[in-house]
């Protein structure tokens, strides 16, 4: 099987699982407990936290754990809406965010609350000129996403940064889900960014896990209330197992971080490379370095996505069309739509998304599959 | 730049006179144990400095243990070379270029010379190294009062000795000079650092940790272990005596009217550390105490919690300002474990109204009142436990490197 699918989620890794499993076994109390098998448990949260904290250079009381990267998203745009709603009711975002925040957003709308979409230019990038000039006295919100999870373009989050750093009471957040482990942590933890979500699952860590990064200082009304878990920010008894799974993918994942880049961009290289040619491809993803270097989106003109990605399911090859999250109802890529371009080639666009684990020999497997499709097609296509 | 040894200067040592063996002697044992661990390097207490001839050991880690060590006023690292002057202007070069950068800067070459048939004298070696280091380096000038650099050059019998910075030192006296003192540690954010400054002036010292359970967890004692093992650099290793105290507080709950209750208690837990004290031949007890935070800390209250015994009772933070003890407390990296909330004996039966003012003769007659003192006092006695702490000894999350493997 060649998975090249690792945007939608990964493979949990073996390492990661034998600490859910003994974890779940041998520290199975409530963290929250007066007694010894609490503690123990507690011991385990905090300990992660700490490692966390550690390999992302931030202090650990500014890791919150969350159920994943949708609860992040949701948090921190309405958690901020709630917070400084005395202070503004305006929220600028770009209109390629992932789902969860443009929904929360939608919603915050229905409530009263003003959104300001930014444009992307035609290769799939906000500009950071247009946030300052959408910015307003009620602005309390900017979240701009670190890498678009259907191209792979790398907003330019320093830019932003430098044009927020006028105006400080604005809270900066990052959705940096598809960002982490691809070479710009310094980037998601620029100094003037204040909050940045993360999803356990994307980085061979158990489903059902993420964490955001909260700057200290800078305040978010909690959406889970309960039993004031995670210094009474958000609720609900830790899940021990799947947390100290993360911290163990999340060292994994940063270990020798640059080798596994430089290997995911070979490799993106070798399929751009061969893919490319074809008269009838279109490429959405470039090889210059404001892509990040796992993800290859790209469209056969005349054949819908949903057709190429079952195409190659019978070469045991597993991709998928733009985003997994809205590839079950067939509309068309939001962010290929914002790019401007025509219907009819976005809903041909398919979605090559890379790991550390992926070899040469799989991209020159996917390339001979591809010469097989693309022919199949040319027949029908003609 | 790779040092060949460390040169450590005494801090108030030099000025006592006829101790000062003593002194010498207790500092070389205190950097021996400190040094524990390092095979190679030899030390060498001299008269006027102590010289640890590193023999391929590692400066850097010799010098992060070193400024645990009281009685230590500064240190410098220093390279040793050949008794011909090649040899010096060779290392000169060496050490400039490591410090010396490119933006205009200041030097002064100091020169001392113990070994008197060398070719050149001090001034001469001293014009000769600055002619040098001006011909070398041109972005740096002469400056006799406060220069940027100091190189200093030592000629010995043995060979030149050369050094660029000085290091400060713990200061204080060496631990064990000034005789053996029971700390009495409760697990708050002023007695650690009150045993710190104890230590500072070269008092040994020994950990009175009162204990009440099912009152208090073991989690309170183990914080209370967890702080001992934080001041054990400074010697070594701390002796934690942990001493029982349930059956009397509970007694003097049952006995004693509410607004005495901490006051006998207190009185009590000295009663106990000065027979403590006895047995363990030490010569005062340390504390925590500051004037006037608490309701046990006003003056009246220490007339009647003292009232117990004549042993001295040094109090080092007695008249500091919480911020200060918890600037102390931050420095010795005691703190954040100082505040973690776990209840300890003086916490427990804490009256919600204690006297601020107790009077001296209405404690003594409470206490007197009571069945048994001298039972309850030395069926404690029975109970106490020692042991020795060192800093590498971990009680709280002692799952510590479990969890890590996990992870």
């Amino acid at each position: 099987m060649i998975y090249f699918d690792n945007s939608a989620t990964t493979k949990a890794a073996p390492a990661v699982l034998d600490t859910y499993q003994k974890v779940s076994e041998n520290f199975f109390g409530n963290p929250s407990s007066l007694h010894a098998v609490g503690e123990h448990a507690n011991n385990v949260l905090q300990q992660s936290r700490q490692q966390i904290a550690d390999l992302l250079h931030v202090d650990s009381d500014e890791i919150y754990f969350t159920s994943g990267g949708t609860e992040g998203d949701n948090w921190v745009v309405k958690g901020t809406a709630i917070e400084k709603r005395e202070f503004g009711k305006h929220i600028i975002t770009s209109s390629i965010e992932h789902p969860a925040i443009l929904n929360s957003m939608k919603q915050l709308e229905a409530l009263g609350y003003e959104v300001t979409y930014l444009p992307v230019d035609s290769r799939g990038f906000v500009s950071a000129q247009d946030v300052k000039d959408a910015i307003r006295s009620d602005t309390i919100l900017v979240s701009v996403m670190a890498v678009n999870n259907e191209i792979g373009s790398m907003q330019p989050i320093d830019a932003i940064a430098d044009v927020l750093k006028d105006y400080p009471s604005i809270h900066f957040h990052v959705d940096a889900v598809q960002g982490i482990g691809k070479g710009i942590e310094t980037t998601i933890f620029n100094p003037r960014v204040d909050f940045a979500t993360f999803s356990g699952h994307k980085f061979h860590a158990p489903r059902g896990i993420g964490f955001i990064y909260a700057k200290r200082g800078k305040h978010l009304a909690p959406l889970m209330t309960g039993g004031g878990q995670e210094n009474n920010m958000r609720s609900g008894t830790e899940n021990v197992p799947a947390i100290a799974g993360m911290a163990k993918a999340l060292r994994l994942l940063l270990t020798d971080e640059d080798q596994k880049v430089a290997n995911e961009q070979a490799i993106r290289k070798a399929i751009f490379d061969h893919v490319s040619h074809f008269p009838k491809v279109t490429m959405f993803s470039q090889l210059t370095p404001d892509f990040a270097p796992h993800i290859l989106c790209f469209a056969i003109a005349g054949v819908r996505g949903e057709t190429i990605v079952h195409a190659f399911e019978k070469y045991d090859i597993y991709m998928s069309t733009t985003s997994a999250c809205s590839s079950k109802d067939g509309t068309e890529s939001n962010t290929l739509a914002s790019m401007h371009v025509p219907d009819g080639i976005a809903t041909s666009a398919v979605r090559v998304s890379l790991d550390e684990n992926n070899t040469m020999a799989e991209a020159e497997k996917f390339n001979q599959a591809f010469d097989q499709i693309y022919q199949r097609f040319e027949k029908i296509n003609s | 730049m790779q040092y060949t040894e460390i040169m450590v200067r005494y801090g108030e040592l030099s000025t006592k006179g006829k101790n000062r063996r003593e002194f010498i002697g207790r500092l070389n044992g205190n950097v021996t144990k400190a040094l524990h661990g390092f095979d190679q390097l030899r030390i060498h207490p001299k008269q006027d400095r102590m010289h640890i001839v590193l023999n391929g050991d590692d400066g850097k880690a010799v010098m992060g243990r070193l400024h645990e060590v009281f009685g230590i006023e500064n240190y410098s690292p220093t390279v040793k070379v050949a008794k011909n002057m090649d040899a010096v202007h060779d290392m000169t070069t060496k050490i400039m270029a490591d410090i010396a950068g490119d933006e205009p800067k200041t030097f002064k070459i100091e020169t001392r010379r113990s070994d008197h048939h060398f070719e050149l004298d001090t001034n001469q070696m001293n014009l000769d190294l600055g002619d040098w280091v001006l011909d070398h380096f041109p972005n740096l000038t002469v400056k006799m009062k406060h220069p940027d650099i100091t190189l200093r050059v030592e000629v010995r019998r043995d060979g030149i000795y050369l050094m660029n910075q000085k290091i400060k030192g713990a200061g204080g006296l060496p631990v064990g000079t000034a005789g053996k003192g029971m700390l009495m540690l409760s697990g708050g954010i002023d007695s650690p650092v009150a045993g710190y400054l104890a230590m500072k002036r070269g008092i040994d010292i020994e950990m009175v940790h009162f204990f009440s359970p099912p009152y208090t967890s073991d989690n309170a004692l183990n914080k209370a272990k967890e702080l001992t093992a934080k001041l054990a650099p400074y010697v070594g290793k701390i002796t934690f005596i942990q001493v029982p105290f349930t059956e009397i507080q509970e007694q003097v709950k049952h006995d004693v009217p509410e607004g005495y209750l901490m006051t006998v208690q207190r009185r009590f837990m000295l009663q106990l550390t000065d027979k403590i004290r006895v047995m363990r031949h030490g010569l005062a007890i340390i504390n925590g105490e500051a004037v006037g935070q608490v309701a046990s800390q006003t003056l009246e209250s220490m007339v009647a919690i003292n009232d117990v015994t004549t042993t001295p009772i040094i109090r080092p933070v007695v008249t500091m300002d919480k911020t200060e003890i918890i600037q102390h407390a931050k420095d010795i990296d005691t703190y954040d474990l100082s505040i973690m909330p776990f209840e300890d004996c003086c916490t427990i039966f804490a009256p919600p109204a204690p006297k601020t003012h107790p009077r001296l003769d209405r404690a003594r007659y409470y206490e007197d009142r009571m069945d048994d003192v001298d039972g309850l006092i030395q069926r404690s006695l029975d109970g106490i436990k020692i042991s020795e702490i060192k800093s590498t000894d971990h009680f709280l999350n002692t799952d510590q490197d479990v969890i890590a493997e996990l992870l």
